[in-house]
């Protein structure tokens, strides 16, 4: 494989990118793609990480069963993430219905 | 049994007074159940205090290391007496008085009792802070409900500045609990623990806090004066002739037992405070118009002079305080009752607007007058030999700190006479036009203050056997050390 | 006999009572005679007290009655001494106070019966607490006593109570006794400290061996308290304006007995003076400058009462002086001389303003020795008397003062003749302005002129009596070998204290000498003062010079200035400033914070989601660098 420099970068960028737009983007829905590339960006380094230890340690033992915890880390993450958008776009969609819009900079009406 | 007694008694007489209807059903009953304190009081003081009576011991909330303690000694007996005997006369002086819902005012009275009470036996810390927390609250309650027409602002302020100090004493009495050997609250472990250092300073300095807001001491006394004139005047006599002993009680009980090489290392700071409280609080009492607030600050002063004799390790000067605490309280209730009177029949509390009560009111001109003179202790008064006692330990210690107190005793005549020529003397006023004199209830209240007034200002000695073994074992703790 | 000693101070305790608690429901007359009864019952137990002491001759006998105070090493009990010197005190307070009790019946009658009850109530008090100060076996029950007379003195002098001015009056004179008693109560604490006792035996058994200066400091104490009650400087001005009580108050208590409270102490402590001649000096000092003071203030004032009132600070003065320069005999002796000619100058002044209806200026007076025979007789008996006119009372017991006040410093005595010729000047011209010359007042008031009724008379006679006779009790030795009766009686009470005094003596001759020229000059300034005032009194208001003597020396509105109004200022001060802005200001403050910062915390709800975020992101990198590099 790759040197895992490689992806450590590719994952740092892509999380850099999902903060940045997080805290920087208005709409809504742009919030949310900003952060599920956070969590892949995640995913991505838990499976290079996983490969990297097998493969470290598959020279000597082929069967043997490292990183594995990290892939299945990463189906948890896929499912949070699912149930996470679900929960979000039905609240969007709520705030769509009242306001008209998915700015979230609209959403300190609700202070009052 | 009999301390037992003292704390059960008025919590079950609260109870079922709040259940019963009627005021005059209430208060009757209430006096009732005063009057039972009193004559358990009275029992165990005349046959003798046996240990069997003035101890008690029960498992309480064991996992934590408190039981549910008891203990009398001679300054609680004394102080337990001043209670049993301030009741009575308390509700007896208000009995002309409504209150609505009195139902709910009484049987909050009767609690205060019970947490007063129970401050006074407490043997156990966490039972201490315990009672130390009920007191306050019922006394909350009331002066929020019943008081005047800044009561809500000046309550909150009374009830957060008391409780800060009884939470620094919290932290305190965990930390000492946590050095205890055996890990429990009881007197005696916590007595052997005595902390050291700067962690042992703090720990004296948060306890002293907490006792130097209740009593209050300069400079610690700000909420007094409002909470006294915002108060309905029965629970101002709760506060000033039992809630300030609280204070001055915790200090014998669980200041000096707990730090006495603390106690003597800050006697100076402390003492001096006192005194410069008392000079302090005695000239601003020149110029208080309101009769609450006149008492509230001359009490300040007299609440210094005993603070200062609890620091000072003289005997005599301790024996003196310890007689104080029950004459002051007397005193200052007879004068609470000629307040109260005033205020209810003349509608103000405020001395220019007052006068010539002597030729409206003679009986309780004569009263009032016999009770200012005790307060500014005119010897053949019972508060004489305490003040007598303390200012002479006061001279041992330092004698500049005498001279300036002794300043006091010549402010206090005046504000005091002032305040008898105002009310009494002089022309009558527009408010005093249709003055009446003191119904039978209070007048009896006041005559029994006045005969405790002369027989313990000339025959003083039972005090001085009650408190004389107390008061010998407190000054072991300064010099064992 | 002496054991029945507690009923001296019983009977009018018992007096009080019945007059206090009854005087609801009883009569003028049965007040009056209850009031009366007790002290002339005690009057007969002191004759009987006198009788068994002059037998026992030296011993002091100490009746104890219970134990007071018993703490720790302090043991104090409930104790009365009995021997000359209280047994002398005794018969002058409970004899005079009698008279003056007899007097009253007739001068209070105009009151209403629950007040007339009240008055006897109040005197039969003030003679309790004057018995217990003169018996007390230890300087707390003399304290006892010493502030009860500071009581009843208040409550007497503020009688009418109605009146501002009085109670005013009354007040000025309770504050200034207890910034005395502030002084005798400090030197009761250095007496214990120093002594561990205050009974009299143990601490003048000790007093000796103590320091100097510890005596010096315990007696300047004590006689800052006797400034106080016996009305020297600095703290006599409350005496004449205690002249607003009734008339036979002023006689007894401001006159014969209460403000003789600071002499009867130093006399009874003439052993620690005597170890201090300090404070002998200080003492002579102080009343000779209040001698000369008040009877220069006296030349000016037109109120009987008030003359009388400066006349007694000024006659305190010579006692104190007497005290000062040894002559502890001769002071006491003038005690009890002064108790009785100025008890009848101030009733005979109480029968004048009974018969002029209240009216106190003697500029409307005058020519009233016709129409009051036997006032005007006894008043003119007690103005002899007080300018030390042989061979009445007054000579003996100032000129034995003045002797010993040459043999100390002749200064002293010249001084003090001066002062004497002053009395005889201001004493003659009230006598002059008020009996004699033609009547200045209204036709009205000259219609009710009448001799008081006899139970205002008779004590006025029997004083009179006293006042001529009483001398011949103190005969000095130039006149006669050993017949100085008083001074033998009080021997064993000085005893101690003479033995460590060096003995000074004026040699006869020259005691001749001073005599005859006081006598003279009296004699001369008496007729002159007669004469001048009867025929020209002394109308004009007063100016230059005369004017500041009428203001007495401006020294009221002196002490206003220096004591009361910075005092009240600062009062206010700490009320308006340190207490209100200050102290609750802080604590206030401390709430007032609280808010301020809950207010600060709200901004960061700003509802902007945004903002949640960032705040969210930054905290976890504030954790992750926290446990990375494990700061904590």
């Amino acid at each position: 494989m790759m040197p895992i420099n490689y992806y450590i970068m590719l994952a740092m960028a892509l999380f850099s990118i999902g903060i940045i737009g997080v805290l920087t983007r208005r709409n809504a829905i742009i919030i949310f793609m900003c952060i599920e590339l956070m969590l892949n960006a995640v995913n991505l380094l838990l499976v290079a990480f996983s490969k990297l230890h097998y493969g470290r340690v598959a020279a000597f033992s082929p069967e043997a069963t490292t990183g594995t915890e990290a892939q299945l880390f990463v189906f948890f993450i896929m499912v949070v993430a699912a149930a996470e958008v679900s929960v979000g776009l039905a609240i969007i969609v709520m705030m769509y219905r009242n306001i008209h819009s998915v700015d979230v900079n609209f959403l300190n009406r609700l202070k009052h | 049994m009999i301390a037992l007694l003292l704390i059960l008694i008025p919590v079950v007489g609260g109870i079922a007074a709040w259940i019963l209807r009627g005021e005059t059903m209430i208060k009757t009953w209430s006096l009732l159940v005063s009057l039972a304190s009193l004559a358990v009081m009275s029992v165990g003081l005349l046959g003798g205090l046996t240990p069997a009576e003035t101890s008690f011991e029960t498992a309480w909330l064991g996992q934590l290391g408190a039981s549910f303690s008891l203990h009398m000694d001679g300054i609680s007996a004394v102080l337990c007496l001043l209670t049993v005997l301030a009741y009575p006369l308390i509700i007896l002086s208000t009995w002309n008085n409504t209150y609505k819902n009195s139902a709910a005012f009484y049987a909050l009275m009767l609690f205060a009792q019970a947490g007063i009470m129970g401050v006074f036996l407490a043997y156990d810390g966490l039972l201490f802070y315990f009672f130390w927390e009920l007191a306050l609250i019922p006394v909350y309650f009331l002066s929020s409900i019943w008081g005047g027409e800044r009561r809500i602002a000046v309550t909150f302020k009374f009830f957060i500045y008391t409780f800060i100090g009884s939470l620094l004493m919290l932290a305190g009495l965990i930390y000492l609990y946590y050095q205890t050997p055996d890990q429990s609250f009881a007197w005696s472990s916590l007595k052997a623990v005595q902390p050291t250092g700067i962690k042992g300073a703090l720990v004296f300095w948060f306890f002293f806090i907490a006792f130097a807001i209740k009593m209050p001491i300069f400079p610690f006394h700000t909420w007094q004066p409002d909470t006294y004139e915002q108060s309905p005047t029965a629970v101002t006599m709760v506060l000033s002739a039992l809630m300030v002993k609280m204070g001055l009680f915790a200090v014998v009980r669980w200041l000096i037992p707990l730090f006495p090489a603390a106690a003597v290392a800050y006697d100076n700071i402390i003492v001096g405070l006192s005194v410069v409280g008392m000079i302090y609080a005695s000239l601003l009492a020149l110029k208080q118009d309101d009769l609450k607030r006149l008492i509230a600050y001359a009490s300040i002063a007299h609440i210094g002079l005993m603070a200062a004799a609890l620091f000072l390790n003289n005997q005599v000067a301790m024996q003196g305080a310890a007689i104080q605490f029950f004459s002051h309280g007397v005193n200052v209730l007879g004068l609470w009752i000629v307040v109260d009177f005033i205020e209810q029949k003349m509608g103000t509390r405020k001395m220019s607007e007052l006068g010539g009560l002597a030729s409206k009111a003679p009986v309780l001109s004569i009263l009032l007058v016999v009770v200012s003179l005790a307060n500014v202790a005119l010897p053949l008064t019972n508060a004489f030999i305490g003040e007598f006692l303390m200012f002479n330990g006061l001279y041992q210690f330092n004698i500049w700190y005498a001279v300036v107190g002794g300043l006091s005793i010549i402010l206090s005549a005046i504000y005091t006479l002032n305040m008898i020529q105002k009310l009494c003397f002089g022309t009558v006023s527009a408010a005093t036009q249709s003055a009446v004199d003191l119904p039978r209830s209070a007048a009896f209240s006041m005559v029994v203050i006045v005969v405790a007034i002369f027989v313990f200002g000339i025959y003083p000695a039972p005090f001085f056997e009650m408190t004389k073994d107390a008061v010998a074992a407190m000054i072991t703790f300064f010099t064992k050390q | 006999m002496t054991k029945l000693v507690s009923l001296v101070p019983l009977f009018p305790l018992i007096g009080f009572l019945i007059n206090g608690l009854g005087r609801n429901y009883l009569s003028k007359s049965v007040a009056a005679f209850v009031g009366s009864a007790m002290v002339l019952a005690a009057f007969i137990v002191s004759i009987l007290v006198l009788n068994d002491v002059r037998l026992a001759n030296a011993e002091a006998t100490i009746v104890t009655l219970f134990d007071f105070i018993r703490t720790g090493d302090l043991y104090i009990p409930f104790a009365f001494q009995v021997d000359a010197l209280s047994a002398l005190f005794l018969l002058v307070i409970t004899g005079v106070g009698f008279l003056i009790h007899l007097y009253s019946a007739a001068y209070m009658h105009e009151e209403s019966s629950d007040h007339y009850a009240r008055y006897f109530a109040y005197l039969n008090l003030f003679v309790f607490s004057m018995l217990l100060l003169v018996l007390g076996a230890n300087y707390l029950i003399m304290f006892i006593g010493w502030e009860g007379v500071g009581l009843c003195s208040y409550l007497l002098i503020g009688y009418w109570f109605k009146n501002q001015d009085y109670g005013n009056a009354a007040k000025k004179a309770f504050v200034m006794n207890r910034i005395g008693d502030l002084g005798f109560l400090l030197a009761l604490f250095w007496m214990l400290q120093q002594f561990g006792s205050l009974s009299f035996s143990e601490v003048f058994a000790n007093a000796p061996n103590a320091t100097t200066a510890a005596i010096t400091g315990i007696t300047l104490l004590l006689f800052v308290g006797a400034t106080g009650k016996s009305a020297q400087i600095p703290l006599y001005n409350w005496l004449p304006d205690a002249m607003a009580g009734p008339t036979p108050v002023s006689a007894l208590i401001h006159a014969a007995t209460m403000v003789t409270a600071g002499i009867y102490m130093i006399a009874r402590s003439n052993l620690l003076y005597v170890l201090a001649p300090t404070s002998m000096t200080v003492v002579a000092v102080v009343g000779l400058a209040t001698a000369i003071l008040a009877a220069s203030i006296a030349l000016r004032q037109n109120d009987i009462k008030k003359v009388l009132a400066y006349s007694t600070v000024s006659q305190l003065g010579y006692m104190f002086l007497g005290l000062g320069v040894g002559a502890f005999t001769g002071a006491v002796f003038h005690v009890m001389t002064h108790a009785f000619f100025k008890a009848l100058l101030f009733l005979g002044a109480g029968s004048v303003i009974h018969a002029m209806h209240h009216e106190q200026d003697i500029r409307k007076m005058g020519g009233l020795a016709k129409k009051l025979p036997i006032t005007h007789l006894t008043f003119l008996l007690g103005c002899i008397a007080i300018a030390g006119i042989p061979p009445f009372s007054g000579f003996f017991s100032k000129d034995e003062i003045l002797m010993h006040a040459y043999a100390a410093h002749p200064i002293y005595y010249y001084i003090g003749m001066a002062g004497a010729l002053i009395t005889a000047f201001y004493m003659f011209r009230l006598y002059a302005m008020t009996f004699r010359g033609k009547f200045r007042g209204s036709d009205e008031q000259a219609h009710h002129l009448h001799e008081s009724p006899w139970q205002m008379t008779l004590p006025l006679i029997v004083l009179a009596v006293l006042s001529v006779v009483a001398g011949f009790l103190g005969i000095p030795e130039l006149f006669a070998h050993d017949a100085h009766k008083l001074q033998a009686f009080l021997a064993p009470i000085f005893a101690t204290g003479s033995s460590y005094m060096e003995a000074h003596a004026v040699d006869h001759s020259t005691e001749w000498v001073l005599l005859g020229t006081s006598v003279v000059l009296i004699l001369g300034i008496v007729a002159f003062a007669w004469n001048r005032f009867a025929k020209d009194p002394d109308l004009h208001n007063a100016s230059g010079f005369g004017k500041i003597l009428a203001e007495k020396w401006y020294v009221d509105e002196l002490y206003a200035a220096i004591i009361t109004k910075p005092m009240q200022l600062l009062a206010g001060f700490l009320n308006r400033v340190v207490e209100k802005s200050g102290i609750d200001g802080l604590v206030n403050g401390v709430g007032r914070s609280v808010q301020w910062s809950g207010r600060q915390l709200r901004l960061l709800q700003s509802g902007q989601v945004g903002s949640y975020v960032l705040w969210m992101v930054l905290g976890m990198l504030l954790l992750i660098v926290v446990s990375v590099f494990k700061i904590f």
